[in-house]
């Protein structure tokens, strides 16, 4: 391999361009915080029932992808793949801009985000709340760590270390964010400790999905040149880590389903739950897993870079209906107080809870996603994350020339 | 991982003096039995020498009657809001019915905090708004709540609501505050004042006398005569929280 260069992103005046785009996006996010901040969860779909809603779903999504993200960086560095390492510097940038989308998200969705610093000065390490809060602002401080110790010539030789620190960290973050389920006694959907390497699976998946069309994209956008070497192990890579995630789901559905006790919340995700058995199996499984998985391995497809453009955004989509399934499923299938008894009551006990998401919360969302492109725009622009070029012949170790 | 503590009635000889309220409480025909409550000097923490909880007998919960309901919506202040959905709106004590599946029998109870010794909600809380007191009185401290609604998703009874909306009209003594969660205090105001519940008292006047509220450390209390001799259920015992809140009859 040859030495790398690495270079500010040089668009001319469409970073502007961009800039204002993704910021009138996050102004509009902001609007629909203050109209339900303002207002309070009334105007949303949100409920007693169904307590977290589709700003989590994009929360959780952002912050499961920022941890997937930060592999691209660790297979360099943690196992020694020099492929791997021009990619690495982007890898760690994307995952703290994830990261603060999601948390972004998920902070200004609180009952009481004016709080914040009542969550930062009070603490029940009983909580894996608490936990997450430390695990999430590591993670920051040790990928910026990271990102020093591998964009400081000085400093590189520490980059193997600090990379392995990371590389556990991001382990344990999303076991602590897997665990926000998997911990969760009171719910038939939950209460698995499957949910925590179920979890660190699907973010190798939504990450690496993210972190390929964020390569491509700025790779397109400043005409830098990308060659089909980088791309094919990130495609052959995706593929075993949709299979992955595959592999997860069929051990959950089948340890629930041998057991009676979860026969009915199984039969409400997988065959009567309307919404939620549609997302599963059309979204999640088909077009989220399946065609995804044909679309990187039939010989049909090949080297052909719009087939992992398309793969890549099924994944995210695939993505988002697995932790819609997951968060609103779970909430909106009732709550068993009384095995063997049919229950009523004037507060919807014994019947499905339904859920409409309102456009304030879908904005929050996409205000979320939104941050995280800008931070990844803006700091590429400032600093030297991407590569001159990620031509065949500049890190295929077998190119002629 | 924490032992679960059965209210060990014989440990404690806990004599009451002062205020006794006490209600004639006719749990079978021929039983009398008396509820009794200690008022709390304002001077003196609470202890954990008494653990507070409500026997609900659901063989007198009258189908059709919701006087408990009613009256800890009046006693707390908490179906005032204007804009909240029916989904969306408080809901600190509630009727279910309940039909058994094989053969058909129907009763009713009222559902709200258990107010268990090992609380998920308290578990869960990042900031620790959520805690039980001493007393086994299970509370959300309101000042330092920032609304994740953690708890909410972690109660096995469904019993917490979130408040979605400005709240106006408030009570003196249960300050309530958009973007925070609730739920039933057991009176915690009345209950320090030496009195009983808002819903046992409601139960009782309504002459069904199927809420029993007292303290089940004492052994000379109606509520720890009670459960020492007839069978009690917990809901969700499975999950091992020991409620302070038990039914008799499901």
């Amino acid at each position: 391999m040859k030495n790398i260069r690495y270079l500010e992103l040089n668009v001319g005046m469409s970073f502007y361009t961009a800039l204002a785009v993704l910021g009138a996006i996050i102004l509009m996010g902001l609007g629909s915080v203050y109209h339900m901040e303002h207002n309070g969860h009334w105007v949303t779909g949100m409920d007693n029932q169904i307590v977290w809603g589709m700003p989590h779903v994009f929360a959780i999504f952002l912050i499961v992808a920022a941890s997937g993200a930060l592999n691209v960086a660790s297979i360099g560095s943690v196992f020694g793949k020099k492929m791997y390492k021009p990619l690495a510097r982007l890898s760690g940038l994307l995952a703290i801009a994830l990261l603060a989308g999601g948390l972004a998200v998920l902070v200004l969705d609180l009952g009481r985000p004016d709080r914040l610093i009542v969550a930062m000065t009070h603490f029940n390490f009983k909580s894996i709340f608490t936990w997450n809060i430390f695990l999430y602002t590591g993670f920051m401080g040790i990928v910026g760590v990271y990102l020093w110790m591998m964009m400081d010539r000085q400093m590189n030789k520490f980059s193997t270390p600090v990379g392995f620190l990371a590389f556990g960290w991001r382990l344990i973050l999303t076991t602590g964010t897997g665990s926000i389920f998997g911990f969760l006694v009171a719910r038939q959907a939950y209460d698995a400790a499957i949910m925590a390497p179920m979890f660190v699976v699907m973010s190798f998946s939504f990450g690496l999905a993210a972190y390929i069309l964020v390569l491509m994209g700025l790779f397109a956008w400043d005409k830098r040149e990308l060659g089909d070497y980088v791309l094919n192990r990130l495609r052959k890579l995706l593929g075993i880590f949709i299979a992955g995630v595959l592999y997860f789901v069929l051990v959950y559905h089948l340890t629930n389903l041998y057991a009676t006790e979860h026969h009915g919340v199984e039969a409400f995700i997988l065959r009567d739950g309307g919404v939620f058995t549609n997302l599963f199996w059309w979204v999640q499984i088909l077009i989220g897993s399946l065609v995804p998985l044909a679309l990187i391995y039939a010989p049909m497809f090949q080297g052909k870079r719009c087939s992992l453009i398309l793969a890549s955004v099924l994944v995210i989509l695939g993505g988002f209906a697995q932790l819609y399934v997951i968060l609103i499923g779970g909430q909106a299938y009732p709550l068993q107080l009384f095995p063997g008894y049919a229950v009523t009551s004037s507060f919807a006990d014994g019947i499905v809870n339904g859920y409409s998401p309102t456009f304030h919360e879908v904005m929050l969302g996409i205000a979320g996603i939104a941050i995280s492109l800008l931070l990844v725009t803006f700091a590429s622009r400032v600093l030297r994350f991407l590569p001159e070029s990620l031509a065949d012949s500049v890190v295929d170790p077998h190119a002629k020339g | 991982m924490s032992n679960e503590q059965q209210p060990d009635l014989a440990r404690r000889d806990f004599m009451s003096s002062g205020a006794q309220l006490a209600a004639g409480l006719t749990l079978a025909p021929g039983v009398v039995l008396y509820g009794v409550a200690q008022a709390k000097p304002d001077d003196q923490p609470v202890t954990d020498k008494v653990r507070w909880g409500m026997l609900i007998d659901t063989t007198k919960c009258a189908d059709g009657c919701d006087d408990c309901v009613t009256a800890c919506k009046t006693e707390q202040g908490w179906d005032n809001q204007t804009h909240a959905r029916a989904t969306q709106s408080a809901q600190w004590i509630r009727k279910v019915t309940l039909r058994d599946k094989a053969t058909g029998h129907q009763h009713s109870l009222p559902m709200m905090c258990q107010h268990c010794e090992n609380p998920p909600c308290a578990d869960v809380c990042p900031t620790g708004a959520s805690f039980k007191r001493a007393d086994g009185i299970v509370l959300v401290d309101r000042h330092i709540c920032i609304g994740c609604r953690y708890c909410m998703m972690a109660c096995p009874y469904k019993a917490r609501s979130f408040v979605h909306e400005t709240i106006t009209d408030q009570l003196p003594h249960m300050p309530r505050g958009k973007g925070c969660v609730e739920g039933c205090t057991m009176c915690v105001h009345r209950v320090d004042a030496g009195q009983t519940t808002a819903c046992a008292e409601a139960c009782a006047k309504a002459g069904h006398n199927a809420i029993l509220f007292g303290d089940l450390n004492d052994p000379k209390s109606a509520i720890a005569k009670t459960v020492a001799k007839y069978a009690t259920t917990q809901v969700r015992a499975d999950l091992g929280l020991n409620p302070g809140v038990r039914y008799s009859g499901i």
